[in-house]
């Protein structure tokens, strides 16, 4: 129970600051991107204050035995850096620029009732089933 | 290169960085999770492990009420523009599912934790996303004259 509450007032949290940090408009994140054009670099910050707090919070994370909520942390394991993982990364930068949404800001603009926001965020599920399909994860 | 200075939007933009990054401190500070968005999603639709639902359905239902308030209370925002089609809106989800998937994260998980983490995969992954996002808005407004 105490993690779920917990889970909820993160979502709040990120948001919110999706919304207020102009994340959710695919006009601001194509104007990040377009590097060539009139250069609008707002989102960097967005990046840039997020890490000012996550740097000491998994810091402390990188010395701490379990979470306050939890028996264990629960960090990702692999440490190659494999092909699925930049290929991967290349398709979604891909997407990305295409639309000015990445799975964030999508999930929280369903607030605005877009109907082309929602075939974004139904066919991104139907991506992440096709990969999990044609890689053999599909039964786990 | 001509940059746009708007000393406004980049306060709201550090503002809403630092709700983001308390966002993810909660959950791995109190839940031990990274708050990775593509990764929770995935998580909730496609693993079937059942007793993980619950905190991933109110973070992500969580996400859906935190922008809306905002946005219901912050009347001043600029309105979200869209900047493709049904078929380009269909087309890119498609590839941000399956190339997160692929890829094991998103801007958030990457992004903002797994750099945080020092992540070598996270800051190679964020590079690269990075790249082919500038890349691609490149191709659709300089080179194909598109609105993108």
């Amino acid at each position: 129970m105490k993690t779920a509450l917990i889970a909820l007032l993160s979502g709040l949290l990120f948001g919110a600051g999706l919304a207020l940090g102009g994340m959710t408009d695919p006009a601001k994140v194509a104007s990040f991107l377009d590097v060539a054009g009139l250069w609008d670099p707002s989102l960097g910050f967005v990046m840039g204050s997020a890490l000012l707090i996550t740097f000491p919070v998994f810091w402390w994370v990188r010395r701490s035995q379990q979470p306050l909520f939890a028996e264990r942390f629960q960090l990702p394991t692999k440490r190659d850096v494999d092909r699925p993982l930049l290929l991967g990364a290349v398709l979604f930068g891909i997407g990305w620029g295409i639309a000015g949404l990445c799975p964030g800001p999508a999930i929280a603009n369903l607030a605005s009732g877009s109907p082309q926001v929602l075939l974004f965020v139904v066919t991104m599920i139907a991506g992440m089933w096709l990969r999990d399909r044609t890689s053999g994860r599909s039964f786990k | 290169m001509n940059v746009l200075v708007d000393t406004d939007a980049w306060l709201r933009a550090a503002g809403g960085g630092l709700l983001i990054g308390s966002a993810a401190g909660l959950m791995i500070i109190f839940n031990g999770r990274i708050a990775g968005v593509s990764g929770v999603l995935g998580g909730l639709v496609l693993d079937r492990n059942s007793g993980e639902r619950r905190w991933r359905t109110m973070f992500l239902g969580g996400m859906v009420i935190g922008a809306a308030a905002l946005t219901a209370f912050a009347t001043s925002l600029p309105v979200p523009q869209l900047q493709t089609g049904w078929l380009g809106m269909a087309a890119a989800g498609l590839i941000v599912g399956y190339g997160t998937r692929m890829g094991s994260g998103c801007t958030s998980g990457h992004g903002v934790c797994g750099i945080a983490r020092l992540s070598t995969r996270s800051i190679l992954a964020t590079i690269t996303f990075m790249a082919f996002g500038v890349i691609t808005v490149y191709l659709i407004r300089h080179l194909l004259g598109g609105s993108a």
